[in-house]
């Protein structure tokens, strides 16, 4: 039976290591994600899992000791924010490119400089090409389920790739909140037990891993990942159709919120799309004819799929917690590749980026009123005002 | 039984390190490995830190290594092996797979030891996985074209120490890294070279039997950094231990000892003359130079002695 | 050199399955020098298989004999050579310095192009 409790999102996701039972955490503390290692390191100090918990000097030997515990057939997993996946950074390529099925709990938060604890996705965003599954959540129950999933994504056959879970920092990592937590049997019996193909530790066949490759093979490989990330969509929403069925849920590439009808839509991911769904209501209150889409699954990133949701809308606004500097426009990320996929799949919808709450600042329910009001005048008049907006910044 | 440290012996046990691989001529690399492998029955588990050792031995689709063996990164080394390591702990606890008594090593250069993998190392061994990280000391990164680290001697010419006409070579005196590691308290840390097989080798049983993290620095001479023919290497490796440049001891639970004294301490510049890298100190106005390394190995090893009760 | 293969037919990560296969990657046509064996003076202390950098000294152990070198491999560097207590025997009862190819000698390096079976 499940139960429902009031937990953090950092909580959510500790609850969800201890009932998945990894073989090996390797963390490092870094704020807004301690809590979740804090926690796991309670359950690992109580006997309530049989997981080795290395408490490693730096985020980078995090990612190395993951490696190695992986490439051992070992089921692994770690969380970090920011600049601890900053200083991760040379071996997050690397758990993805060795083709380890680790499971990062990523708690977004601004990267420095200045230094800054509070949430937004500077740092996801940077390891977009790293050739990590990503996943994005609104909430602690999004952000358990889907690091249940994220096991059986990660630890698939076609795809063997690693997965970050992304949750906002403090938003969701500290607000309390109520969260299904199902029965500690049936999330086990879902993971199911990891047979890895391949182990360093198999004595008997010793293998070499992370040779020297050269002009002559390293494009090869790179060319399997391309594979595996085609594969992972599917497997994806496999994985989330199972998921659905058996915990009643509602899981898919991405949640359209009041979508089909609408004329207008905006693009959120992580917690802003909670409140985002707060002002469709009281717009379709008034009759407006708004709505949402919410990405969950940003790598790989299903384009067809978000066209295909968005192409009858008259306009669209992405709203998104980072820039991409220097880039057309210094556009966020997410818009700028919602908007190739929009105009290479030919659907051409007048588009307009919103960067907003860098470095924690507050979004508010009235600011998102007016997006969705900026893109129903552009729906009218067919005519983007402004390209990219920065959200609330003083000027 | 443990395999009997005789060359007899040796020659019977299952080859770990293939030819083939692509070490330079002469390289003293590969006989610091064969010599730290062929010590250890038991099964082992190799992690090697960016370097000459892990780029010239696996080249794809070849592999010199006949055991199971992992490159991450440059600076991982210890870290990834405290990740096999935690994970054979979980996996055998867990009866997921057999307890097979399996030996942790970890390779690195004194690039990857000394500085950029010192971090992850010193955690690793505080930690206290059950592994032994073997630095193959050269005294300078070699494989990315002889460039000076904090293992490098004083005085010696590399490409980002070169012997200017202002600056003679490297100003620093290199970096005690054993006494280091023997400061973290772990239950075995030694100082070896391949000239002293049978001390190297023994020093290897017990590093992997000790129980928690081990530390061996073993000097590794690279004839292409170091200046010499390529059939001197271990002829030089003994001269840098007989001037008491790279002494031989142990520290085992807190416990300094000598392993070998040379029955005549020679002066340090019959090292240096034989390697082209120290040529320029041999110039009027560098032989003070000299002078300071030789009091610095004086000191060194006086300080040694004390440690080890000898003095 | 092996025929490159396509992506779908090489295994993911880099990983190498075939152990010690660089045995099948020959080195010695890096040689510039080759030692050369004199089998009579041999007293099989294997001081050269030890400090072989290639692995290159070709042992029976069974018999426990010194057979030869690893010419596929050997790189020619004269380590064994520059360790053998036979040779450095020859050289201290010659008292003059020995040619590196002399024939008292029981490892010999010889030049690759003057060398003659």
């Amino acid at each position: 039976m499940s139960k429902f409790e009031a937990l953090t999102g950092n909580d959510a996701v500790a609850t969800a290591m201890r009932q998945i039972n990894p073989d090996v955490v390797a963390a490092y503390p870094i704020t807004p994600q301690t809590s979740t290692v804090q926690k796991f390191s309670e359950f690992v100090a109580d006997g309530l899992v049989d997981t080795e918990f290395v408490t490693v000097e730096s985020e980078h030997s995090a990612m190395s000791a993951c490696v190695g515990a992986a490439a051992a057939g070992a089921r692994v997993m770690t969380a970090t924010s920011a600049n601890g996946l900053a200083l991760m950074w040379e071996i997050v390529y690397i758990a993805a490119s060795n083709r380890l099925p680790i499971v990062m709990s990523l708690v977004n938060r601004a990267l420095s400089a200045p230094i800054n604890i509070h949430c937004d996705h500077s740092d996801v965003m940077g390891m977009r090409d790293s050739g990590w599954i990503i996943l994005f959540s609104e909430n602690a129950q999004e952000a358990y389920d889907n690091f249940i999933q994220a096991v059986r994504i990660a630890e698939h056959p076609d795809v063997l790739l690693p997965v970050a879970v992304c949750q906002d920092g403090f938003i969701t990592s500290h607000g309390m909140e109520r969260v299904e937590i199902y029965d500690d049997d049936e999330v086990k019996a879902f993971v199911g037990e990891y047979r890895p193909q391949w182990s360093i530790l198999d004595i008997d066949h010793p293998k070499t891993y992370g040779p020297l490759d050269f002009y002559d093979y390293y494009y090869e490989h790179k060319r399997q990942q391309v594979e595996a990330m085609e594969n992972a969509l599917r497997v994806i929403q496999e994985v989330a159709e199972e998921f659905n069925r058996k915990f009643n849920r509602t899981y898919g590439l991405f949640e359209a919120y009041r979508l089909d009808d609408a004329e207008v839509a905006v693009v959120v991911v992580n917690s802003t799309a909670g409140t985002a769904k707060a002002v469709v209501d009281q717009l379709r209150a008034e009759g407006l004819r708004v709505g949402l889409l919410k990405p969950r699954v940003f790598r790989p990133f299903p384009a067809k799929e978000l066209v295909d949701a968005l192409r009858h809308l008259k306009a669209v606004a992405v709203m998104d917690r980072a820039i991409s500097f220097g880039s057309m426009n210094n556009a966020s990320p997410l818009f700028l590749e919602l908007a190739a996929a929009m105009t290479l799949h030919g659907v051409q919808i007048p588009m307009a980026d919103y960067v907003f709450g860098l470095g924690g600042r507050d979004i508010l329910p009235r600011e998102i009123e007016s997006v969705y009001r900026d893109m129903l005048r552009t729906a009218e008049t067919g005519q983007v005002e402004r390209m990219v907006t920065y959200l609330s910044v003083r000027e | 039984m443990a395999t009997k440290l005789a060359l007899k012996e040796l020659i019977k046990q299952p080859m770990r390190l293939t030819p083939g691989h692509r070490l330079c001529a002469g390289c003293g690399a590969s006989i610091v490995v064969r010599q730290v492998l062929m010590a250890i029955d038991d099964p082992v588990v190799v992690t090697n830190a960016t370097g000459c050792l892990e780029v010239a031995t696996t080249i794809y689709p070849y592999t010199a290594w006949n055991v199971p063996w992992m490159h991450n990164a440059f600076e991982n080394a210890a870290s990834t092996i405290s990740g096999i390591e935690a994970a054979y702990r979980a996996l055998v606890r867990q009866g997921k797979i057999p307890e097979r008594n399996v030996k942790f090593i970890a390779f690195g250069g004194d690039g990857g030891t000394y500085d950029i993998g010192l971090q992850a190392l010193s955690g690793a061994v505080e930690r206290g996985h059950q592994f032994l990280y073997i630095c193959y000391d050269n005294g300078a990164y070699m494989n990315t074209g002889i460039q000076r680290s904090s293992a490098t001697p004083m005085g010696a010419h590399t490409t980002t120490s070169p012997a200017g006409k202002k600056i003679p070579g490297k100003q620093q005196f290199r970096k005690d890294l054993t006494a280091i590691m023997a400061a973290h308290g772990i239950p075995y840390v030694a100082q070896a070279a391949p000239s002293h097989w049978r001390d190297l080798m023994k020093k290897v049983r017990k590093a992997v039997d000790c129980g928690g993290p081990a530390f061996i620095n073993i000097l590794s001479s690279c004839n292409r950094g170091w200046r010499h023919a390529t059939d001197e290497t271990i002829d030089i490796t003994q001269l840098a231990v007989d001037t008491c440049y790279w002494p031989l001891y142990e520290v085992e639970d807190g416990e300094w000892r000598l392993t070998y004294k040379p029955k005549e301490k020679k002066p340090v510049e019959e090292w240096l003359k034989r390697q082209g890298r120290f040529r320029h100190l041999f110039r009027p106005e560098n032989r003070h130079i000299i002078d300071e390394l030789q009091a610095e190995v004086d000191r060194r090893w006086e300080r040694l002695l004390r440690l080890c009760g000898e003095a | 050199m092996a025929e490159l293969k396509g992506w779908r037919d090489i295994p993911i990560g880099g990983m190498i399955l075939e152990a010690g296969n660089a045995v099948q990657y020959p080195t010695g046509t890096w040689r510039a020098f080759r030692p050369v064996f004199g089998e009579a003076k041999c007293i099989h202390c294997f001081t050269c298989w030890l400090y072989c950098p290639d692995s290159s000294i070709l042992v029976d152990p069974e018999n426990e004999k010194m057979l030869g070198f690893d010419l596929e491999h050997c790189k020619g560097c004269g380590i064994c050579a520059a360790v053998c207590p036979v040779n450095a025997k020859v050289q201290r009862e010659a008292g003059e310095t020995v040619e590196r190819d002399d024939p008292r000698l029981c490892i010999r390096m010889v030049e690759e192009g003057k060398f003659q079976e």
